[in-house]
């Protein structure tokens, strides 16, 4: 189900410190092609359909279309990204369109607690810097103890 | 005049790229689950010591994680890190380290609260037992404060999990430092240190962005790279080979890379074949677990509850006949009735919904609906998109379901990998732990000192799945950074001359530089083969001869030999492997371990006289288990020196009752 990019809408991400689509891309498939300034696929069957470019696009530019081995046209699902949840659109190929809203988030982005002033003690226990903290005591297998 | 032939990509490659050295304490080689939560860890350990990570993507979005689940499968909660061995023992049909699984089942934990905490929402049950998702799941309080998750099964939690790699990996690298990240750089080969025998002291790679290579130098290092996609022809050859069940990028590099500096390796002839919703590869467990669907035969019938499931169950007990039928087992029933002429194997997720509904409101029922959908779209897309193409809405169509093509890995259902050395405990066994030359034992080390590895790096223990992975990479940088302070006095030497590591790195390079002109026709030249062919080489052989879908999953000594023949081929042809832009670079490196990894496995599984895991593989020259012979690790060690293989047995120790 290979990524396409919409010419009319993919301006190159020129107003922005990277190329988007080509910083994202799990599997280097998203490159730019710095004459056109317009991004594409460069090796479609290495697609993972992971959607990954399609969120991160900021104009909207990124589309799939499904495999053409197995996939029947004229379906598409659209994902449009929040802070706290994302909303898929589902078009099938009769027509029917069904709308998803799932959270993704509970927290703002950037807000994840890194612990940098923790530093652990005991660096010869087995225990990680957040158990230690805890007071956490590991388990010893039942039948031994 | 020449025709012009020019590269594919828009990143061209040159024949002499800019060269980076750098020394630092500890590497972290990977990006995925496992890398996260080593540079989550490392520095609250060893905030004094020079750390790098490399990851050949972003990541913001790498590894397995990258596109996000709907569960997490391991968290132990209530449960006893006792019982968590003794399910991953039965799916793995008896032969684990049961000391790995253990210490896993005791960190896990840990970890899953630390991904609440960082904002991934996890579902609560509430007291009138109904679920809740997103903020109200988490108003209903934290699990690390006791508040009850939504189980699909003993061990596995639901999630709303699109960003849970995004939100893993913030948390990573603010705590490793951007300036300690080097993302788009693919480490190909590790390097041993001149001195000190067998031990690790650096690596070689290069950017995928810019005509760079780097070389650096560590006293000890973590890889943890993924586990082996696209090693088999997959069902769908066209734009479908990239809807892989697992991540499409990974090319056995934690494998390669390990067992070519003399690594050991455990347990490689297992592999995973899941029985996914076809060409689509969408996820079955919350089907089975949550919706409670059933699978049925061509006839529509319930095969697997047949009395002769069960009495051909009986043939492989105590594992067969456990509660838990094991993954190898329900693909087993399901080939055989695809044999007998009784396919396709029908999901009736018409019967699951509609009975379902029957004790729900129209509410409910609409968030169920939801739910069956969320289980697509936030793990698996494409199988979505393939239901809307399908005209296929869950409670009014059935689809099918398929094993896919093998997968080697180390985290999920599977258990290939490095052997590692457990934690040091006096209920471990001497022979479970590897100690390095100062006498000391370091978890998670492989057999080469200083190097360590998690996820699916680590063999002979699977079921670890994200959130293990995660706290495995934990333990292991806890362990770099008791490395690092034990050998602070080792100052690591490498063999090789700075310039030989980036001629190796450039070979594929300087080989298309010098021939593409030959020919009009850049993909076709007598002088060199793209990556492109190769891994259809690669696939071709292993489908037909090492037990791939075209023989269900069936082999013979015969078929294996001639297998290893055509490896042999492969490893020779592949110094005239050829790029022409960086992307194609990486390609050749990815197919270079790819066909590294897939030989470790076709040696395993000659090596391994009985068919261990029926429906993962068939030995047609050694059906069925032989316990008396084969209830042991089989494992493999690459000497560099001499080029061979070495393969032997190493006995499995009953830890757990």
């Amino acid at each position: 189900m290979p990524s396409f990019v919409i010419q009319e809408k993919c301006d190159g991400c020129k107003g922005g410190d990277k190329t988007a689509c080509m910083y994202i891309c799990p599997n280097d498939l998203m490159v730019l092609d710095p004459n056109a300034m317009k991004a594409y696929n460069q090796e479609p069957d290495q697609c993972w359909e992971c959607f990954s470019c399609v969120k991160i696009c900021p104009t909207q530019a990124i589309e799939v279309r499904g495999y053409a081995d197995f996939v029947p046209l004229g379906s598409s699902i659209m994902p449009m990204m929040g802070t706290e949840d994302v909303m898929w659109t589902c078009k099938f190929r009769n027509g029917v369109v069904k709308r998803f809203k799932f959270p993704i988030r509970t927290t703002p982005e950037g807000a994840a607690n890194a612990y940098d002033s923790l530093k652990g003690k005991n660096l010869d226990s087995e225990l990680l810097s957040t158990e230690e903290a805890d007071g956490y005591a590991i388990p010893r297998p039942q039948a031994l103890v | 005049m020449a025709l012009p032939n020019k590269p594919l990509g828009e990143l061209k490659a040159v024949k002499d790229p800019a060269v980076e050295e750098r020394e630092v304490d500890i590497l972290i080689v990977g990006g995925g689950m496992a890398a996260c939560g080593a540079a989550f860890e490392i520095k609250k350990w060893a905030g004094d010591k020079k750390i790098l990570l490399c990851d050949k993507a972003a990541m913001e979005r790498s590894g397995a994680v990258a596109q996000g689940l709907s569960a997490i499968n391991t968290y132990i909660g209530d449960n006893t890190p006792d019982d968590y061995v003794r399910m991953v023992r039965n799916d793995l049909m008896g032969i684990v380290r049961e000391d790995l699984i253990f210490d896993l089942g005791c960190h896990v934990d840990d970890s899953v609260h630390l991904f609440e905490e960082w904002g991934l929402p996890i579902w609560k049950k509430n007291a009138e037992g109904k679920n809740l998702d997103g903020k109200k799941g988490q108003a209903m309080g934290t699990l690390k404060a006791g508040a009850t998750p939504v189980r699909t099964g003993k061990w596995q939690i639901m999630i709303n999990g699109e960003s849970y790699k995004r939100v893993v990996a913030e948390a990573a690298k603010k705590a490793l430092g951007d300036d300690n990240i080097l993302e788009r750089v693919f480490i190909v080969k590790l390097l041993l240190d001149a001195n000190v025998k067998n031990q690790i002291a650096g690596a070689v790679g290069f950017s995928v962005r810019e005509n760079k290579v780097y070389v650096i130098k560590c006293k000890t290092m973590m890889v943890a790279c993924g586990g082996a996609v696209n090693i088999y022809q997959p069902r769908s050859v066209g734009e479908g080979k990239g809807r892989a069940w697992y991540p499409v990028w990974n090319s056995g590099s934690t494998y390669t890379l390990c067992m070519q500096v003399g690594a050991e390796l455990s347990m490689m002839e297992n592999r995973f074949t899941p029985a996914r919703f076809k060409d689509g590869y969408g996820p079955v467990g919350a089907w089975f677990l949550l919706f409670k669907a059933k699978t049925l035969n061509g006839l529509g019938e319930n095969f697997a509850a047949s009395e002769a499931a069960k009495k051909e169950l009986e043939r492989y007990a105590p594992y067969g006949t456990a509660a838990i039928t094991p993954t190898c087992l329900r693909n087993h029933l399901m080939l055989f009735e695809m044999k007998e002429g009784r396919g396709p194997i029908i999901m009736d997720t018409v019967t699951a919904l509609a009975t379902l509904g029957q004790t729900m409101d129209k509410k409910e029922l609409k968030h169920l609906e939801s739910e069956a959908w969320e289980d697509f779209l936030d793990m698996t897309c494409g199988q979505a998109n393939l239901w809307c193409a399908q005209n296929c809405e869950p409670e009014k169509k059935n689809s099918e379901v398929m094993p896919t093509e093998p997968y080697l890995l180390g985290s999920h259902s599977g258990c290939c990998g490095l052997w590692a050395s457990g934690p040091d405990f006096d209920w471990v066994p001497d022979a479970y732990k590897i100690k390095a030359r100062n006498g000391k034992v370091y978890n998670r080390m492989t057999t080469v000192e200083g190097l360590f590895t998690a996820g699916d790096g680590v063999g002979c223990s699977g079921h670890k799945f994200s959130s293990g992975s995660h706290a495995e990479g934990r333990m292991a940088a806890k362990q770099m950074a008791r490395y690092a302070r034990d050998f602070a006095d080792f100052t690591p030497t490498l063999k090789q001359s700075t310039q030989e590591l980036v001629d190796i790195a450039y070979k594929p390079v300087r080989t298309f530089l010098e021939f593409s002109n030959y020919t009009t026709a850049v993909d076709i030249n007598p002088n060199y083969i793209k990556p492109n062919g190769m891994m259809y080489r690669l696939m071709k052989a292993g489908h037909e001869y090492g037990a791939g879908t075209a023989t269900f999953y069936m082999t013979s000594s015969k078929c294996l030999e001639i297998l290893m023949d055509l490896l042999a081929t492969m490893r020779e042809d592949c110094t005239k492997l050829a790029a022409g832009d960086l992307h194609e670079l990486m390609r050749a490196w990815e197919i270079q371990h790819r066909i590294w990894t897939l030989e470790a496995h076709i040696r395993h599984i000659q090596f391994r006289k009985e068919t261990r895991y029926p429906g993962f593989y068939y030995q047609a020259d050694y059906p069925g288990q032989d316990d008396e012979n084969w209830f042991c690790f089989t494992n493999s060690k690459y000497d560099y020196d001499a080029d061979k293989w070495e393969c032997f047995k190493r006995d499995y120790i009953k830890i757990i009752p």
